[in-house]
């Protein structure tokens, strides 16, 4: 029942999507009033902007016709214009897409690769150095606020010995194109990857290592050990492949979270992406731009759980259903 | 669970249920203090909690709340290195980062406890309901949780904190709004399993009805699965309060470490080098976090026997 399969977890995927056309409705309308009064407490902005602003952000009317107007109006690709550039909400997006997808995918892949490799090293050899060393590492970094070591790394990389910019996507006015303006932007971009990868490796090694330890025990690899395969086999051919299972879905998912996983990162480094965008929109507030965003962040994690539930359905056939 | 085994080497002196129970209680406290004393990473987070909270608690003795105003430091050297008269230097007001660690310690405290305590009420709440009434009430709050669950997280909280007003409490709210799901999941499927035990059944049987059935059989057999749940989660409070703190949705009005670091970042500490202003902070972020950490992974030790005999 391949199709029913993944008929039911796409419309479950479609029905998520619609609470959080809902929800994001409520989040804006229904918990504040009206935002926009927020918006100008302790600005001068005459009675005509304030209502042009309300008129804009669809506030007007019954709370039933200010829904479907936001309906309307989200449904047709439209996220209104911002507050704050008065330019669509869209277009903003679109242009802070880019850094952000470079920098967070980048970080994600790194932290991937180098926490499976931990994890794999630690769990084989449970209670050896390798093991205590990395667990230890793996708790450390998960008790560290991401921005507060992107500030450490700053202080001594950056200030104390200059080895890397102190922030941005590129030199300020440079007119450097291809390979050299690529380096450039890398060369920007190595210190908030290095700060986002060593916050991230720590889940990837641990929920690696754990799932590697559920299948230690497991007969097949006793079998294979009594077959005479050796240690290095073992792991690589038959313990590995089986508990990669959980890491696949943890990666799939936490792609998921690479446009919303690096707002205050993004910020300590000016990186020109979707984080500092949101730092921007929270300050403003621009109500438009944070409700945009937050479609977008929700729109992705759902993608990113639609995906992993499919990829367990197709590695895993016991999901798949007979 | 396990202090039925336990109970059987204490020869009750009276048979009077009351006092039975007490002795079996303590006997278990007993067994659970003896295990987590065996625990010595555990026993150090104890230690630093143990020391942060008296740290909170006494605050105003040990550094005056004026140290926090900038009105009152105006006569400070601003940008000073840790020396005389202030221990942690001072920031580019001339406030004492000492007392703004002191101060601090308060907030991340507070907001890390209460808003956990708050999510796993509302996850237990919203578990519990949904796992012994099951049929469309389980449904239903099961794909409310399922919907929360895939709302990224710290996106919700901004735009939460964004659209509300800046106060203490309204962060508690935001993080107990954002994070209860996995708490509402897991006692579910507690109450799943307990709910399926013979002395339910006999419960059921003898008459009892459903409230008592919750009071005296389902909820004291999740509550040390919540337990262990509460110290894991205080961990992510904390740091989701220090997160939105440094993105400006905090209390403006109260000093806390995720504030501290806004300030001292916005204000150039990295590029002057002034690392007395953003060390501590940070560095008492980690501590109270790891120490959290290290005590939540020990009790849940302790009451998973699954986890004692293979796991981590």
């Amino acid at each position: 029942m391949r199709a029913r399969f993944v008929a039911g977890k796409v419309f479950g995927a479609l029905g998520t999507f619609v609470f959080v056309l809902v929800f994001n409705f409520f989040l804006f309308r229904v918990v504040n009033d009206d935002p926009t009064g927020k918006l100008f407490r302790g600005r001068n902005l005459s009675q005509a902007q304030l209502d042009r602003r309300r008129q804009e952000f669809n506030l007007d009317g019954t709370k039933f016709e200010q829904f479907l107007a936001y309906l309307k109006q989200t449904v047709s690709g439209n996220l209104g214009d911002s507050f704050l550039s008065r330019r669509p909400v869209t277009t903003e997006i679109r242009e802070a897409l880019w850094p952000t997808i470079a920098l967070v995918g980048t970080s994600t892949i790194l932290s991937m690769l180098i926490g499976i490799m931990l994890g794999i090293a630690a769990g084989w050899r449970r209670r050896s150095k390798v093991d205590v060393g990395a667990t230890s590492f793996a708790m450390f970094t998960y008790s560290v606020p991401d921005f507060w070591l992107g500030m450490v790394l700053l202080a001594f990389f950056a200030v104390r010995w200059p080895w890397f910019p102190t922030g941005g996507f590129e030199d300020a006015g440079s007119t450097a194109t291809g390979l050299s303006a690529l380096l450039d932007q890398a060369h920007h971009m190595a210190l908030p990857c290095i700060t986002l990868t060593l916050a991230y490796i720590g889940e990837y090694m641990i929920v690696m290592r754990s799932s590697l330890l559920d299948t230690v025990n497991e007969d097949f690899l006793q079998l294979a050990r009594a077959k005479g395969l050796r240690d290095v086999a073992v792991r690589r051919r038959h313990a590995v492949p089986n508990a990669l299972l959980p890491v696949v879905s943890l990666s799939a998912l936490n792609f998921g979270y690479v446009l919303s996983g690096a707002i205050a990162v993004e910020s300590i480094y000016s990186w020109p992406g979707i984080g500092q965008a949101t730092l921007e929109a929270i300050r403003g507030p621009d109500f438009p731009m944070l409700q945009g965003l937050f479609l977008l962040f929700s729109a992705s994690m759902i993608i990113a759980n639609l995906a992993v539930d499919l990829l367990y359905g197709l590695l895993d056939p016991r999901v798949r259903g007979r | 669970m396990s202090d039925a085994d336990e109970t059987l080497d204490v020869a009750p002196t009276t048979f009077s249920p009351r006092a039975f129970r007490w002795q079996r209680r303590r006997a278990s406290a007993a067994d659970f203090w003896s295990r987590f004393r065996g625990d010595r990473l555990a026993l150090l987070g104890l230690i630093v909690l143990l020391v942060f909270i008296v740290m909170a608690i006494a605050a105003p003795w040990i550094s005056p709340k004026e140290g926090l105003s900038a009105v009152d430091s105006i006569d400070n050297p601003t940008w000073a290195p840790p020396g005389r008269g202030y221990p942690l230097g001072t920031d580019n007001l001339g406030r004492s980062v000492a007392a703004q660690f002191v101060w601090g310690s308060r907030v991340s405290l507070w907001v890390g406890l209460s808003a956990t305590v708050l999510t796993i009420a509302i996850g237990a709440a919203v578990g519990v309901t949904a796992g012994f009434f099951g049929r469309w009430t389980d449904a239903t709050l099961m794909r409310l949780t399922d919907w929360f669950l895939v709302i990224p997280f710290l996106p919700l909280a901004i735009v939460l904190a964004s659209v509300l007003d800046r106060s203490l409490r309204n962060v508690v709210l935001v993080i107990a709004i954002t994070s209860w799901p996995g708490t509402a999941r897991l006692v579910r499927a507690q109450v799943l399993t307990v709910k399926q035990r013979l002395y339910v059944d006999r419960a059921r049987a003898l008459g009892a009805n459903r409230a008592h059935v919750i009071r005296r059989h389902i909820l004291p057999n999740v509550a040390p699965l919540i337990l262990a749940n509460l110290t894991l989660a205080v961990p992510i409070s904390i740091l989701t309060e220090t997160t939105l703190a440094f993105l400006g949705l905090g209390d403006p009005t109260r000093a806390s470490w995720g504030k501290t670091l806004e300030e001292a970042f916005n204000a150039g500490a990295i590029s002057r080098n002034a690392w007395w202003y953003y060390v501590p902070a940070g560095a008492g972020i980690v501590m109270v976090v790891l120490a959290f950490t290290l005590v939540g992974r020990a009790i849940e030790e302790i009451l998973d026997p699954r986890l004692r005999e293979g796991g981590a």
